[in-house]
């Protein structure tokens, strides 16, 4: 069985008629890095939620690990879409919040040097004891990274963790955040709205159609090789056809997918598979 | 600005405007020495004290009479002969005492139960129509009731002070744990972390600043009811020693009492300030 399993998961608020969708069945692999990518209100941020067990599901079941997640624990790490850092606490004991829950057995000296060695990964070594309005939006995104990452979770849930950022921040986070996760083989499923984006960090992208009743439509493997870079990615050919495959589905078919029966199983394409691997220059 | 680049400007200013109010006082209230009119009403000479009345000397000190007296006061402010004459520093202390008790017992009750009242909404509807009764009931309506059953005049003065201190404590603790982020909260849930450690490490902070606007309103409202408690029960504090004056038609003592009572409203609501800003934040 894989590392997360979701089955017939849908999710529909009190008062509403219709669910925000319905019918989800995914897998993630341990190791792996997931995308969710989808129109505003298709309830990403719901699915997100769901998996990390702050909101519950009203049928279906998510297993990670071997085990039914119900409620928040310690096992998941969230990345806010607002950052959610405490205001009154300096960037370094935001994450000490984390680690001192994670570890409770631990000295005060281990769990500060445990913080500070992750805020060193995030390249925050010299802002430990800014308050978060002393920091930059990007900055500050970086200490809720850090501070879901201190905790070594199983599995690390971000919402939208850039969406806030300029392009070069945003850029120059996105190479952390992939470094991090390949040197520690983190499982991560992240949403975003950029297709750029999911296209240099995800291993596989799940696509949404609109809700209400939204479904998962479609798997896209992209089988760009690792490392991944920023500014040579778009130079293999396979990158446009992903691309193109993407923009398409979110311009003209994701509004129009039609709702399947219970047990459907998304398709997986792979766009580009055609296309033989690039020789290096 | 202009008021930047001369920061003694503010200053000068308030010296100018004192010493102008003071020779408006000085001027109006200058013994008049020529007129003395022969066909004075002896009841209203007996009201307004013969003194005056005989028009040698005028009810109303000058500046320099209620300093002289201030400067007593402040060289000599714990000295004790009998009941009815205590140093100002034995007053203020009895009333300071008074204040801090009724207000800490205030703050001991009010800040867990707005706690609970802006943790449960169940709780919040069960116990607002009480607030909302009690709260704008006058703290000296509850001064018999509480003579009467507590019958000792000093404690019946720490009550009304609780009673005083409490509604705004309690309404701001509440109100300003109820909105916390939803996004903290989450955190906290999502690390695992205990209820009562939320409470502490999460929620306490967070609303910190609202509870503490309350205890400053709390604690000057408790500073203006207990000159009036005091002049009800009578027997110690400031309240008393204002109402003791007016007795003994001593006016210079009533502006002394006057001043001091402000001065110390403003050093107990500076501390508060203080404190409020230390718990602070920017988001
Ligand atoms: N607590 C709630 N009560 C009722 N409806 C809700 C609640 N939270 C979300 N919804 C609805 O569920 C739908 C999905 O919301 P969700 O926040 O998951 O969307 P999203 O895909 O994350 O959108 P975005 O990309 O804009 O963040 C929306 O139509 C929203 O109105
Ligand atoms: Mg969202």
């Amino acid at each position: 069985m894989a590392f997360l399993h979701i089955e017939a998961l849908a999710k529909r608020f009190p008062q509403a008629d219709a669910p925000v969708f319905e019918h989800l069945n995914f897998s993630i692999e341990r190791g792996e890095f997931v995308c969710i990518l989808g129109h505003s209100g298709c309830g990403k941020t719901t699915v997100l939620n769901i998996l990390s067990g702050l909101d519950e599901a009203s049928a279906g079941t998510v297993v990670m690990d071997g085990r039914e997640v119900r409620g928040p624990a310690l096992d998941r790490g969230v990345v806010f879409q607002s950052h959610a850092l405490m205001p009154w606490l300096s960037a370094l004991k935001n994450v000490e919040f984390g680690v001192r829950s994670r570890w409770p057995e631990w000295s005060r000296r281990e769990v500060e040097a445990h913080s500070i060695k992750t805020l060193e990964m995030v390249g925050l070594a010299h802002a430990l004891h800014k308050k978060p309005h002393e920091l930059s939006g990007g900055m500050k995104q970086r200490v809720g990274i850090a501070r879901a990452f201190a905790i070594q979770p199983k599995m690390l849930l971000l919402d939208e963790p850039f969406g806030a950022l300029d392009a070069l921040t945003r850029g120059t986070i996105q190479d952390e955040l992939m470094q991090i996760v390949a040197a520690t083989q983190q499982t991560v499923f992240m949403i975003t709205h950029d297709v750029d984006e999911s296209i240099l960090l995800a291993d596989r992208i799940l696509l949404m159609s609109n809700g209400p009743r939204a479904q998962l439509a479609e798997i896209v493997e992209v089988a760009l090789p690792r490392p991944r870079d920023r500014h040579t990615i778009h130079h293999d050919p396979r990158y446009y056809r992903i691309r193109n495959h993407l923009v398409d589905f979110l311009v003209n078919r994701s509004r129009a997918f039609a709702a399947p029966e219970a047990g459907h199983a998304p398709a997986v394409v792979n766009p580009g598979s055609d296309i033989p691997e690039p020789q290096a220059a | 600005m202009t008021t930047l680049r001369k920061p003694w400007l503010a200053p000068l200013l308030s010296v100018l405007l004192l010493a102008f109010l003071l020779g408006v006082w000085q001027l109006a209230a200058q013994p008049e020495t020529t007129v003395v009119d022969p066909g004075l009403d002896p009841e209203y000479a007996a009201l307004i004290g013969a003194a005056a009345a005989g028009g040698g000397q005028s009810a109303m000190p000058t500046p320099g009479e209620v300093g002289g007296k201030l400067w007593a006061h402040l060289t000599d402010p714990f000295y004790d002969r009998g009941t009815n004459d205590k140093g100002l520093g034995i007053q203020i202390g009895y009333s300071l005492a008074r204040v801090l008790a009724g207000y800490l017992i205030a703050v001991a009750l009010a800040v867990p139960l707005g706690f609970l009242i802006g943790m449960s909404p169940l709780a919040y509807r069960a116990l607002d129509p009480y607030i909302q009764v009690l709260k704008p009931i006058s703290p000296l309506a509850w001064m018999p009731l509480a003579l009467y059953t507590i019958k000792d005049s000093g404690t019946s003065a720490v009550f009304v002070i609780f009673i005083c201190s409490v509604w705004p404590i309690l309404v701001n603790t509440a109100f300003g744990v109820a909105s916390v982020r939803r996004d903290w909260l989450n955190v906290a849930r999502t690390l695992e972390v205990s209820p009562l450690r939320t409470a502490f490490t999460v929620i306490l902070p967070a609303a910190a600043p609202t509870i503490l606007t309350g205890m400053r309103i709390s604690i000057g409202i408790a500073w203006l009811v207990i000159v009036a408690a005091e002049m009800l029960v009578g027997g110690t504090g400031i309240g008393y020693f204002v109402w003791n004056e007016w007795n003994n038609l001593s006016i210079a003592n009533i502006i002394v009492a006057i001043l001091v009572i402000g001065v110390v409203g403003m050093a107990l609501d500076t501390m508060l300030a203080r404190l409020a800003r230390a718990v602070s934040y920017r988001e």
